[in-house]
Formats: C-alpha cells, structure tokens, sequence
C-alpha cells in the first residue's frame, strides 16, 4: 500500500526512546489535586464541598455548557480543599484536593456496558459522561465531535496515530498494548457518527503498532490502517486529512467535518472504549517521560491529579544539570517553571531537556532563504508574517492569513538564522483576534 | 516542592523546544565549497592572475564587513567571504589589486550596509560592486587574458558572429572573466547547492531556458532560428556564474515559488536583450540587478495560495 503524506513538514530528530518500554501503572498519589479545567471549554463547577467523602471515578465537576466535559475523582477519600493551583496552561485554575484513603472505592454507577445494546445518543451520553476529551493534546470535548451531522452523512472517522513529535511514545504503545479495546472504541465512535468507514493513520516509523492495530481489526473492511510517511506535522487534524483523504484539504477556518470526516485521537478512542466496557470515566492516563535531563525515561499509566514532580521522581528523578520542562512534544509543548503541576487528562509526555539542549540562540537577519516557506503545512509564508510582527505590522500579518498557522513549529525548527518565527505569528494572531473582539 | 531537594528554575520559552543544526553560517560556508571548482578552473587557466585577486578581494571584503561590524570574528556569518569570492570571479583576470579592494569594499558598503546589512540589502553585494567597477574603469574592467597563454584577447562576447568552440565553453578554455569561463566548474557548485537543498532549479533554470529561447530567436539583425546562438548565450559570458551564484542570492531574490520562476525569466530575457541590443557585451549584472529591484514587487504578487483557500 503507498504510503500516504501531506506537503510541506519537516524532520525534527525523531528520537523515541520510549518506544519499546511497556506501559507501567505508578502508584496512586496521597493527594490528588484535580483541576476543574482540563479541556477546551468552560470550566466546571466542583459537584463537592470541603469534607465530602468522594469514591473512585465519582464526578466531582460538571457544567452547563455545551462545551465541556465533567471531571471525576481518580482516587477516593475526602475532599480537603478547593482552592486555584497551578496548572499546565500556564495559570491557576480552581482545583478539588482529595486525600487519597487507599481503597479506591469504586464509585456506584461504575458499571460495564455492552456497544451492541446501546444507541449512538446514549454512546454519546456516556462519552460526555466519562469526561473523555481529545487526548492528542488540544482536550477538546469529545462528546460534542461524536454529534452526527444534521444534514448529510458523515463519510469517515479518521483516527489519529500518527504521533510524530519526537519523543512521545504514548498512542505508540497503547496501540501495541491495547489494540482491541482501541477498536472497540473507534466503534462506537463510529455507530454516534452514523459513519461506515474509519481510518487509522500511523506513520510507518510504528511498524509494531501497524501490526497490532491491523490484527485487532481483522476482517472487518469498514476499517483500514492508512501507513503515513515519517513527517511532522503528520498528526495535525488537517494535515491527516489531507494525508488519509488524498488530498483534500480543510476549508480555511472551518473543521473536517466541512469535508465529511471526523478526527480523533487513536488514544481517545480507547478512553472511549473503556467509558463502554469498564464504565471507566477519564481519570488514568497515559506520559511518556523522556529527555536526558532525567534519569531513566518510560511510559507511565498515572492517576489525573498526580504531581508531575511524582512522575518524574517515579522515572528517577531530574539530574542536576536539568534546565527545562516540556509538557508535550518538543515540537508544540508547553514549557514549565514549576514541576508542581497535576497531571491532566489530555498530558501526553513530560520531557526533561539539560543545560546544554537549552541554548538561547542569537537571532540573525532573516536572509530569505524559504526554508520556512517550504515546511509551512499551511503553505503560508512564516518570514513574511513573522517580520510583519516583529514590527508591530498587524495589517501585514492579517493579510498574509496568520490567521490559518497551526502553530506546529516547522518554521522556527528549521529557520537558519533561529529566528522565533511561531512565536512572533502567535503575538500577531493575538492582536489580530484583540482587534476583532474591539 | 516536597520531592526535591532545592527549589529549581526551568527555563520557560516559546515552542518548539528544538531547533535543526542549520545555521547561516554553515549555508554560507556551503556557498563558499560550491564555488572551489570555479575557483580551481580560474587558477588552473589564469594561475596566479586569477589567485592573487580572488586572494585580494576575499580578504577585502572581510575586512571590510569586520571593520563595520566588529563582531563575530573575522568570518562571521561568513556572507563577506562569498561577496569577495563572487566579486572576485567575475573580474578580469590580471586585474589591478586596488580594484579588487575597490570592489569589495564597496560591495560590502553601498552593496550591502547601507541598506542595513545582511538580508536588509536589495541588491546582490557582488554586483553591486562589479557595476560601480564597471562603470568608472570600464577600460580595465575589459582588458581579457587569453586562458593559458595569459595574452591579451577578446572575449567571445565581444564578436558573437565569431564565437567560441561550444566546447572550449564549456570547460572554460575561453577568454573571459575569472569564474565565468569555466561552465563545468559552475554546474558541478550548482549541483552541490542543489544536492545540500540551498537553492533550487526555479531560478537557475528559468534564467537558462529563457536565456536559450531568446538567443536561438533573436540576433542584433532581427529574428532567427540558431540553436548554437542560442547554446552560445547559456555557455558563454557571466550567464552561468550569475544564474547559479548571483541570482540564486537568497536575499535578493524572491523566497515564492512562483516569484522565482518569474524572477529568473526575466533576468534570462534581459540578459539576452542587453547583449544584443544594450551598450555592455555582457547583460548578466545589469539584468540582474534589475531583478532584484523587482524581487518585493514579485513577491508581492505572488502570495502562494494557502492551505484549504477559501476563494472570496
């Protein structure tokens, strides 16, 4: 079968270390500190008060809002405090504090179902129940992708394992691991969508998880892994799309399913499969923990609410000469000051880089080379937007569509002259959006 | 922080968090490999008439660009060193040391710092300084060497209606400037700025294809059909020397694909027109100096259609 990729991307130094280490489940925290906000959304409003005995996967957050999704103890015990704690966006979010009694008491209406006795409304129902959301890292609500559309049909499920920021290792090796309770989520997914088709794309650097992933599905034609090339941003939703679809491109500032397909995450649909077959709602994931700034590395199943500094003292710790906290992959993740951060549902990888991979680079004359041209997946034209911002140009930048940047990173990765191309398309997405909101 | 020992800072920044190995320096040292052929076949036809002002105006050019700048050492982002290179090869060979110096100098200065200095500057350093060389001593600037024999010659330029054995162009046993003669020796620098991805075929290929239509087509007489003239044009002067190392310059020359297509049509063209129809012999600098001056307006018009375009 080719091998399928879109245009554009580049190749960051794909080092997956993790790639071969099996999962291993870490030790529940003493202190579960869960935020209120850990998707795309509004925040929800805590279920609990100071005192409350609390069961293992009980909601403990909900909302109104038709963007969000409920969160849940990953622990039982008693509730201690709900107070603003650090979180890995950035800032402090209000967050429900369990001590932990050891138990894990299963909450009461934790119970297995069968797909084949439910509707799609209720897989739905279930889903946003779970409070499972896009575990490829933007955590938007899941629930809310699985609507059927109004009109038309939805022609595919696109499922995404293409994972190709370095390092990460997690859809990798739930794929490997877990391939049939993968599958099983995608199906349901694909009965909510009232789809027949589903595509699973991973880049044939994961030729294990091709494997394991082509055997769980078996005979069934309505599903079929897509091989994609080895290429960042291949994991971007439109870029997958246009990968798995041949071609066809999402309209600008719209999403897929503009173009019949829905996309999500191969490890949200597992998060979906075990809301069906466990009754299990969102609170255990999956990081991968890397970098050479600490020692050992692997793949850790952690409870939501867990310090990331417990992980990383669970992989052995952070050297001395540690200087940088990545959450995510080194392409697109966030970096920390604090390691006094829980773990989210969406966290997909905590790295670890030294003193000696944190080099602040001197940014040189821009000298027109059309590298960042080149790697653009969005074929904009980063130099242009870029220099636009640097000078405050908002016009320019508005002009040139930075808008339609997906903020992969290729431009700045590959920019000779270490221009911080991304970063200069952020500030004037943000003032073109300022100017907008008046 | 319970589970470590002392307080930590991390370091907080923008992502990505990596960055490729590739540097301007390194790409300018990359120029600077591509241009040893060129730079052997001038020292092998022109011996120490080609080494000495190559030698001169390299270090010209440095140490202008390190007296400006007085940063980064005395290679630095290593851009002089090809401007001097550049400005080297296309002088005549035997050329006086003081225009060596002279061009240089003001390459790097009205060339480049005016303008404000690496990627700021419009117009192509080397050419620059070539046409200020050509235009106040346009005597010395065309005093030719025969290759070899080192005696006094024309270039085949100069008499088109006599030519050159294609083949003697070919491996530069011609008369001519010191890095122009040799079209071998240029193709193969071509090919290793191709094969390391710092330029592509658009510009290089448009300007020659452009160039070898309009020289099978047009003599100063009226039009023909001449598939030598036409070879004749691409293989002989400057056109090589400029449509790989000068119009190739990353700097000022448009970054859209489409722009460069356009980009290295037109100096193709002008090329063409200005030796047949122009007051120089040779049209390279000229056409693309001009180019250059067009390259915001190409790029301007050129914006690539972006990804899912909603047309409005």
């Amino acid at each position: 079968m080719a091998i399928k990729t879109f245009r554009g991307g580049t190749h960051p130094p794909h080092d997956k270390p993790a790639a071969g280490t099996p999962i291993e489940t870490i030790k529940p925290p003493a202190k579960a500190i869960i935020p209120l906000s850990q998707h795309i959304g509004a925040p929800c409003e805590p279920l609990v008060k100071v005192g409350d005995q609390v069961k293992m996967g009980q909601k403990i957050g909900d909302s109104d809002s038709f963007i969000s999704a409920p969160v849940h103890a990953s622990v039982s015990g008693e509730v201690v405090e709900i107070a603003p704690y650090p979180h890995p966006d950035g800032e402090a979010k209000m967050a429900v504090v369990i001590e932990n009694d050891g138990k894990d008491t299963l909450a009461d209406d934790i119970k297995p179902k069968k797909m084949d006795d439910l509707t799609g409304e209720e897989i739905i129902k279930i889903t946003k129940e779970a409070g499972v959301v896009g575990l490829g890292g933007a955590a938007f609500p899941t629930h809310v992708k699985l609507i059927p559309p109004k009109e038309g049909k939805m022609d595919a499920l696109i499922l995404n394992g293409a994972e190709c920021e370095p390092y990460l290792t997690v859809d990798h090796r739930l794929m490997v691991e877990r391939p049939e309770d993968m599958i099983y989520g995608a199906r349901a997914m694909m009965k909510a969508l009232q789809t027949d088709k589903c595509y699973i794309g991973i880049e044939v650097n994961k030729p294990d998880a091709i494997a394991a992933v082509r055997e769980a599905i078996g005979g069934d034609s309505s599903m079929e892994v897509v091989e994609l090339e080895v290429k960042y941003p291949q994991g971007s939703g439109k870029q997958l799309v246009t990968a798995v679809m041949d071609g066809i491109e999402v309209p600008s500032g719209k999403r897929s399913t503009e173009v019949g397909v829905q996309v999500a995450n191969t490890a949200t649909a597992l998060a979906v499969g075990d809301a069906i077959q466990k009754g299990m709602p969102l609170i255990e994931t999956v990081v991968t923990v890397a970098g050479s700034g600490v020692n050992g590395m692997g793949n850790f199943a952690v409870r939501t609410g867990t310090m990331a500094s417990e992980v990383i003292e669970h992989a052995g710790g952070l050297k001395d000469n540690a200087a940088k906290i990545i959450w995510g992959g080194p392409m697109m993740g966030q970096a920390q000051f604090t390691l006094d951060i829980p773990i989210v549902k969406a966290a997909s990888g905590i790295l670890v880089f030294t003193e000696d991979e944190v080099v602040k680079e001197e940014i040189l004359p821009c000298i027109k080379c059309g590298r960042c041209i080149d790697v653009c997946p969005a074929y904009l034209l980063p130099n242009t937007i870029g220099n636009a911002s640097d000078k405050d140009m908002v016009d320019v930048a508005e002009r040139y569509n930075a808008d339609d940047c997906i903020e992969c990173g290729s431009c700045s990765f590959v920019c000779p002259a270490k221009r911080p191309l991304l970063q200069w398309i952020r500030l004037a997405k943000g003032a073109i959006a300022a100017r907008r909101s008046g | 922080m319970e589970n470590l020992a002392v307080e930590r800072k991390f370091v907080i920044s923008s992502s990505p968090h990596v960055r490729s190995p590739e540097t301007v320096q390194k790409i300018m040292i990359d120029v600077l490999i591509a241009l040893v052929p060129a730079v052997v076949a001038a020292a092998v036809f022109f011996r120490e008439e080609a080494i000495i002002p190559i030698i001169i105006s390299l270090v010209a050019a440095m140490g202008t660009e390190f007296v400006l700048v007085r940063k980064g050492g005395f290679f630095s982002d290593g851009s002089a060193a090809v401007t001097g290179v550049l400005l080297a090869l296309c002088l005549p060979p035997g050329v006086a040391w003081w225009i060596c110096v002279i061009g240089s100098a003001t390459a790097i200065i009205l060339g480049k710092y005016i303008f404000g200095g690496l990627g700021s500057n419009t117009f192509n350093p080397a050419l620059v300084g070539r046409a200020i060389l050509l235009a106040s001593w346009g005597g010395r600037m065309t005093e030719w060497l025969g290759p070899i024999d080192l005696r006094s010659t024309a270039t085949p330029l100069a008499d088109p209606g006599y030519g050159a054995p294609l083949m003697d162009l070919f491996t530069g046993n011609v008369a001519g400037s010191l890095g122009e003669t040799s079209a071998i020796a240029l193709l193969i620098g071509g090919a290793y700025l191709m094969y390391k991805k710092h330029i592509n075929w658009r510009i290089p290929g448009t300007y020659i294809i452009s160039a070898f239509i309009l020289g099978t087509l047009l003599s100063p007489v009226g039009t023909q059909f001449d598939v030598t003239s036409g070879l004749f044009h691409v293989l002989a002067g400057g056109l090589l020397l400029g449509a790989i190392f000068m119009a190739t310059d990353m700097v000022t020359s448009p970054v859209t694909p489409k722009g460069q297509l356009i980009f290295g049509a037109g100096c193709g063209i002008l090329t063409v027109l200005i030796r047949i129809y122009g007051m120089y012999p040779e049209g390279v600098t000229f056409a693309i100096l001009i180019m250059n001056a067009l390259t915001p307006l190409i790029d301007g018009a050129t914006k690539p259609k972006i990804y899912g375009e909603v047309s409005k």
